[in-house]
């Protein structure tokens, strides 16, 4: 169940070119986002947590990824939106987070993983302020792939230690 | 260049521990040869180390230190008290050096300097007194007439990018010489690998050289050659020596070696003295060992717990397919056997890679010699120290927060409990005093046992000083027990004068202190006037925790066995309220607080009513409390893992641990449950009205 980033990379890799950032797509609702792909350890089915007492909703509890306690947060919750029950296709993405102080590993609950996209850098388009309508701090930018578009998320300004704190002030 | 530095400082803080521990062990009168060498090799090494990465101030201050110790070492000068002194004062001051130039800082320029000028004074003067009666300095004297120099690099010192014609140029700048290439070695042209050494060389010296100048040439391949460097004018009398010399005179034997040949420095194909004492070397402190960095331990010991995890899984799977009766027997018991084999490989492999993070205890006793040397000095005692058990291990994080409190008490031992000579004669004991460190194991715990033949403690005035400062009530009366324990109470010594050795009344709280705080305990014996005996109790590994597993709600958590005092069932006529706020047990003779771990955890919790419950009573920084849970599940020893690798700090628990199953279980913190149930209370409304309704009777009063 468990596919490892550079798995993912030797497979999807040769079709990619090599100048352009890679980002790997998961959807939320009828949304994509996408995230740096070289940050993803390894994508999982969901599975069950253990709980953390006086945490905010959104932080599901810790897993047990070999040996390393991780926790999982889940995305919807975190970005407000409705609530939906955990299926089969429920994945938690795995993700190296980089904080000023030290590197964490956290893991992200998503509706589903998508696609693997080349974004080079010219074409990521930097998201329109939509002042209190839509917290766009977590957004690093909007590409367009397939006439679709993407949200790219600033994954470690997202899951930094500050703001998984923060338990309101959120509007999506 | 940079990773190569941390490489140093440690080796060089460990050579310089090793210097510190031969130093001490020197016996003045009867000096062994090899605990000189092995000092001077050290010192050697940080001289070498310290010139390689430009840290000049060490070369240089290590350089002179270095000198005296090689005289030591060719016997040129006795071994006196003092010298010894002066070169611990130099570790010192390397040490010192070498954590500047590590983590920055200023140093201390004038100390240096001083000790510095000590040892040029110690060198200068001996040599002079000494050269004059002494043959082995024929060296020094034939200096002027020149060097006859047999220089054999091994057959791999080039790939080392040392080229034996830069040295030869370099000896050719001191003086006249004169090179003859032996090429009697040289394979035939098939065999010939260029990237190896055949070449001798037969180099004579002339002019007026000295002799550190020549080996200095030859200081990067020492280890790498074959090296004799003769004084000229000796080598015909030398021939005559041998000659005269009976072959069965040892003694005689010896000398020469020294005094003609005169082999290089750490040079194992030529000196015969060095090579007999290598086995004994390996017992003073050099062991067989290899430097790992301990994430790398860490690592194998987290890939071992998912191993343990695996196994188990697979054993559970195994006792089920044993039970379906429609497989072929003969692979199953195979199947069986393999999981049952697969269990006790595990099993080992856990223990051994948890003892590769065990250190023996000598770690932390070995600085305690230089301790004792220092502090007798200081305070003119004669104590003599024991140690025992010194191959107990422990784990190296325990290790390390345990080495302060040591050094702490055994001050404490020398300035309170060990009296000076004269005290000690007065009250019919030996004038030497004796400090004994003593460790072993006792369960899963390391005991370390400081006792001392000293006076003891004066209950007395303990209790006198503890009823002065109000700790102690006027007419209360304590066992001798309670009285010992004072002394770890905060603001409480009993020195009479104040000395900048130990107390000032912090100290021995802090002691106790940093010793709980690793999980064990310190008490304290003491017969007045015969001694007294500090006992330290420490769990072996800070890795791994005794547990009760309780389940609160869906979730299992982990309680630390060392703050239960008991499991009972809750007796609603025990119970009673505060204010209708708060909920006390009565517990035998006194009331504690009933924490509702649901509630502190803001979890559900369907069972309203107390009654019948089971409750954990716990005990976290000196307060008693009861914890409510829903069932007592087995204890274990857990892996503790720390919340704060990925996430952050929770309040109420001090990590997480995985369980058998591979899911994750919370190690509740009791002292900061505790914290936490005093800011937010019990749950509202109050709990249900006891039976007895004495809640609602307090509540009312109160209101």
């Amino acid at each position: 169940m468990s596919t490892t980033a550079t798995e993912l990379n030797s497979i999807i890799g040769s079709e990619l070119d090599s100048d352009a950032d890679q980002f790997l797509t998961f959807i939320l609702g009828t949304e994509e986002y996408g995230v740096d792909i070289l940050r993803v350890q390894e994508i999982k089915g969901w599975d069950s947590v253990t709980p953390i007492p006086n945490t905010p909703e959104y932080i599901k509890g810790v897993i047990n990824l070999r040996g390393t306690i991780v926790p999982i947060v889940d995305l919807r919750q975190r970005f407000s939106m409705p609530e939906v029950e955990y299926g089969p296709i429920t994945v938690v993405i795995v993700l190296k987070i980089e904080c000023p102080d030290r590197d964490r590993i956290m893991g992200i609950v998503v509706d589903a993983v998508s696609d693997v996209y080349d974004v080079p850098p010219e074409e990521m388009k930097e998201a329109p302020d939509f002042g209190s309508v839509v917290d766009t701090e977590f957004v690093r930018g909007l590409a367009t792939v397939d006439e679709k578009m993407i949200i790219i998320l600033d994954i470690d300004h997202l899951l930094s230690g500050n703001e998984i704190q923060a338990t309101d002030g959120l509007s999506a | 260049m940079e990773q190569f530095h941390q490489t140093f400082f440690e080796e060089s803080f460990e050579g310089l521990d090793i210097m510190e521990n031969e130093l001490l062990n020197l016996d003045v009168g009867n000096v062994d040869n090899e605990s000189i060498n092995t000092i001077f090799r050290s010192a050697h090494s940080i001289k070498g180390g310290s010139g390689t990465f430009g840290f000049t101030a060490i070369a240089e201050f290590t350089h002179v230190a270095e000198t005296l110790l090689d005289e030591m070492r060719d016997g040129i000068r006795q071994v006196t008290q003092e010298s010894v002194d002066l070169l611990l004062k130099s570790v010192d001051i390397m040490r010192d050096m070498l954590t500047v130039y590590k983590d920055g800082g200023d140093m201390d320029v004038e100390k240096i300097a001083s000790v510095q000028n000590e040892l040029e004074k110690m060198l200068g003067n001996e040599t002079e007194t000494t050269s004059t009666d002494n043959t082995i300095t024929d060296d020094s004297a034939a200096q002027s007439d020149g060097w006859k120099i047999f220089f054999k690099p091994h057959t791999e010192m080039l790939r080392t990018g040392n080229d034996p014609v830069r040295m030869i140029k370099a000896l050719a700048e001191l003086g006249e010489i004169e090179v003859v290439a032996n090429i009697t070695h040289l394979p035939g042209f098939a065999d010939l690998n260029p990237e190896d050494s055949f070449l001798a060389w037969d180099i004579t010296l002339k002019g007026d050289i000295e002799k550190k100048d020549i080996t200095e040439v030859f200081e990067w391949v020492e280890d790498e050659c074959d090296l004799e460097i003769t004084p000229l004018a000796n080598t015909a009398s030398n021939e005559l020596n041998a000659q005269t010399k009976t072959v069965s005179d040892e003694q005689s034997k010896t000398a020469p070696a020294t005094a003609a040949p005169v082999t290089q420095k750490k040079q194992p194909a030529t000196t015969t003295p060095a090579k007999p004492s290598t086995t004994k070397k390996s017992s003073s402190g050099e062991a067989a060992s290899i430097r790992v960095g301990i994430d790398k331990v860490d690592e194998i010991i987290n890939l071992v717990g998912e191993l343990v995890i695996t196994q188990a899984m697979l054993g559970q799977v195994g006792g089920e397919i044993n039970s379906d009766e429609t497989h072929n027997t003969f692979q199953m018991e195979k199947l069986i056997e393999g999981l049952a084999q697969l269990e006790r490989n595990t099993r080992e492999i856990q223990e051994s890679v948890m003892r590769i993070r065990m250190l023996p205890i000598s770690f932390v006793f070995s600085r305690v010699p230089r301790l004792v040397h220092d502090l007798s000095g200081k305070l003119n005692k004669k104590v003599n120290l024991v140690t025992l058990g010194e191959g107990t291990e422990l784990d190296k994080t325990v290790m390390e927060k345990i080495g302060d409190p040591m050094v702490h008490l055994v001050r404490n031992a020398l300035d309170h409990g060990i009296e000076t000579p004269e005290q000690r004669l007065a009250s019919g004991k030996g004038e030497t005093g004796t400090l004994t460190l003593n460790a072993f194991h006792k369960g899963g715990n390391i005991v370390i046992e400081l006792s001392d033949d000293g006076a003891g403690i004066n209950k007395e005035r303990v209790l006198n000083k503890a009823r002065t400062n109000g700790l102690v009530g006027e007419n209360e009366m304590l066992t001798d027990d309670a009285i010992n324990d004072l002394i770890f109470h905060p603001g409480l010594s009993t020195a009479e004068s104040l000395s900048d050795v130990s107390g000032r009344g912090v100290g021995m709280d802090v002691v106790r202190k940093n010793i709980k705080s690793l999980g064990g305990s310190v008490r304290v014996d003491s017969d007045e006037g015969k001694g007294t005996v500090f006992t330290i109790q420490l769990p072996l590994t800070l890795a791994i925790l005794d547990g009760q597993l309780v389940k609160v709600g869906d979730e299992t958590f982990v309680v630390p066995l060392v703050s239960i005092i008991e499991s009972i069932q809750v007796k609603s006529d025990n119970l009673n309220g505060i204010a209708g706020k708060a909920d006390l047990y009565q517990l035998r003779d006194e009331y504690i607080p009933v924490i509702r771990a649901h509630h502190v955890f803001g979890m559900e919790d369907n069972n309203a009513s107390l009654n019948d419950r089971l409750m954990v009573v716990v005990e976290g920084d000196g307060k008693k409390a009861g914890i409510i849970v829903d069932d007592l599940l087995a204890q274990q020893q857990v892996v503790i893992k720390s919340l704060e690798t990925n996430y952050q700090r929770v309040d109420g628990l001090s990590g997480a641990t995985i369980l058998g199953d591979g899911t994750v279980a919370l190690i509740l913190d009791i002292a900061g449950m505790i914290e936490m149930y005093k800011k937010i209370g019990a749950p509202e409304p109050t709990a249900p009205v006891p039976p007895n309704g004495k809640d609602s009777n307090i509540a009312d009063e109160a209101a």
